[in-house]
């Protein structure tokens, strides 16, 4: 991949200066850069990798396998986009193997996260099954190991 | 206390007189420290990839426990020529021109051994790693420091070696890519320095153990200059490309007659080299090309930062061509290079190793390792800026 996207997913919030040291470049020419991977759409966003077990009140992730019937156009483009489109759902992924789509639900409780998957998504047309999970920890997500403080165990200076 | 001064007086007068090394002096001092950031450590912040670990863990599992051959075992030796013959395009026979040693140490000090008699002078270049002297004056060796000069972007020439040659010279010992000064020689200084040598008749020794990371020319080693496997000993080992220092492996290429004769000091004083180690890298030398070349890659932009940072800073840092150190000129500031070093730890808690630790004529100079995580490099660089300021 682009040198300047794996910075990037490293750390979003890299200033275009340091960015521009490391890859022995100016800054002008990464933001030029940064600037035509957002327009081109190849970078969609920039969020913040959340640990959310330090926070008081975190949010429960349910995975869902959903399996669906393809429709005659568009395949299953059509149905992924209206269930993308739910503010519960987190992401969702066309797979291979035993079912068709793996969602990813935010929810405040399980119930509430139920409830979607009752009364909203096994009564849309097309969806013929599920089989939800809940997330009980995350340990690494998006290439960031959750737990901090790993020591550096070796020796301060060497030859 | 006239029981201390009576041991005192029988160690040994070659090992009385060799002072301790500066850096395990400058390493007490750090390590009294809180929070240091350290530019001193002289190993990658890497651990060895999982599948090098796993491998030992599976050799240790089938109950791997015991000595191996004196040479090492024999799929690490081919593993070695081949690796060796891939990058030189020189072939080693894995039965007798291959030895695995503990460590690159145990492999120059195997070699300084088996060649050096009282009296006879080896050529090496300064600034240098700590060992090379130390380990010619153990072998009742003369050792000749050959000062490389700032200007030169400390690569060795024909010049420097011409003004230290004499009749007693036998062996010349070469670390490119440097540790401490990040410089790399070129094919044509590699063949310069190789003409030399043969013209004088002299033994090479060469410590290759960077050669993987060079970042913007491909590493030429001196063994593949012809005329020059007859009469070279070429060092390696696993450490720094594969991130396992701490698995002490090693290994020598020499025609059978050096490797015999290292082979001799290697069997009476260590053996063998560690079973699990070995195969350890039976493993890394098959599979681990995409985790060098990954490492590398993190080494490379850390390299261009640090080196930017400190033009920034207006100090002076020829831009290192391989392994994993800048060698900054602080020689403007007035200052010593241990004195410097330690004010700088002192206020703001950054470590560098003072030039002098690796010869005279680093002086002037401090060695900054980019093994560092980035996060650390940019707090070190602001901290540096921030120390500069106020001088």
């Amino acid at each position: 991949m682009n040198e300047l996207l794996n910075l990037l997913k490293q750390n979003a919030l890299e200033s275009p200066e340091n960015l521009a040291k490391m890859l022995g470049t100016s800054a002008e020419d990464v933001k030029k850069q940064i600037a035509e991977f957002e327009k081109e759409g190849v970078i969609r966003a920039y969020q913040a990798v959340v640990n959310e077990e330090k926070l008081d009140s975190s949010l429960v992730t349910t995975v869902i396998e959903v399996k669906v019937t393809p429709e005659s156009e568009g395949g299953f483009d059509r149905i992924a986009d209206r269930i993308s489109r739910f503010p519960e759902v987190d992401s969702v992924f066309l797979m291979s193997g035993g079912f068709d789509l793996l969602l990813f639900i935010k929810g405040r409780t399980m119930q509430e996260s139920f409830r979607f998957v009752s009364e909203k998504l096994s009564i849309m047309p097309g969806v013929t099954s599920t089989a939800t999970h809940f997330m009980m920890k995350t340990y690494k997500q998006n290439g960031i190991v959750m737990h901090t403080g790993e020591d550096d165990e070796r020796l301060k200076v060497s030859p | 206390m006239s029981d201390s001064k009576f041991l005192h007086s029988r160690i040994s007068k070659v090992v009385q007189d060799i002072p301790r090394s500066g850096i395990r002096d400058f390493f007490e001092i750090v390590s009294s420290r809180e929070d240091v950031i350290s530019l001193g450590i002289g190993e990658p912040d890497f651990v060895t990839p999982w599948h090098i670990r796993e491998a030992a863990s599976q050799a240790l599992d089938r109950g791997m426990t015991s000595y191996t051959s004196n040479m090492g075992l024999l799929s690490l030796r081919r593993g070695i020529s081949q690796y060796v013959g891939k990058k030189t395009g020189i072939d080693y026979n894995p039965a007798d021109e291959v030895l695995v040693t503990v460590g690159v140490s145990e492999g120059l000090d195997l070699a300084i051994r088996a060649l050096v008699e009282p009296g006879d002078e080896v050529l090496y270049h300064e600034p240098s790693y700590v060992s090379y002297n130390p380990l010619i004056q153990f072998a009742y060796g003369v050792p000749v420091a050959i000062q490389t000069k700032k200007e030169n972007g400390f690569r060795l020439t024909r010049q420097d070696l011409e003004e230290n040659i004499s009749d007693k010279t036998k062996v010349l010992l070469l670390n490119y890519p440097n540790n401490p000064t990040g410089a790399a020689l070129s094919k044509e200084d590699v063949e310069d320095v190789a003409a030399f040598a043969i013209e004088h008749d002299l033994i090479v020794l060469t410590d290759e153990i960077y050669d993987e990371l060079t970042y913007d020319r491909e590493h030429f080693s001196i063994i593949s200059v012809p005329g020059m496997r007859e009469r070279t000993i070429y060092l390696h080992g696993f450490s720094k490309a594969w991130a396992m220092t701490g698995w002490r492996m090693g290994f020598t290429c020499a025609p059978p007659e050096l490797t015999e004769a290292m082979m001799k000091i290697h069997q009476y004083t260590m053996l063998c080299a560690p079973i699990l180690s070995q195969e350890a890298s039976v493993e890394a030398l098959k599979n681990a090309d995409e985790d060098i070349s990954y490492m590398k890659a993190e080494y490379k932009k850390r390299r261009n930062y640090i080196h930017s940072s400190f033009e920034e800073m207006g100090i002076p840092c020829i831009r290192p061509d391989g392994a994993f150190y800048a060698f900054a000129d602080v020689s403007r500031f007035g200052m010593t290079s241990q004195e410097f070093a330690l004010k700088l730890l002192d206020e703001q808690n950054v470590a560098c190793v003072p030039g002098t630790a690796f010869g005279a004529c680093g002086e002037g100079f401090i060695r900054c390792s980019y093994a560092t995580s980035f996060d650390d490099i940019k707090e070190a660089m602001v901290r540096i800026a921030r120390f500069i300021e106020k001088l």
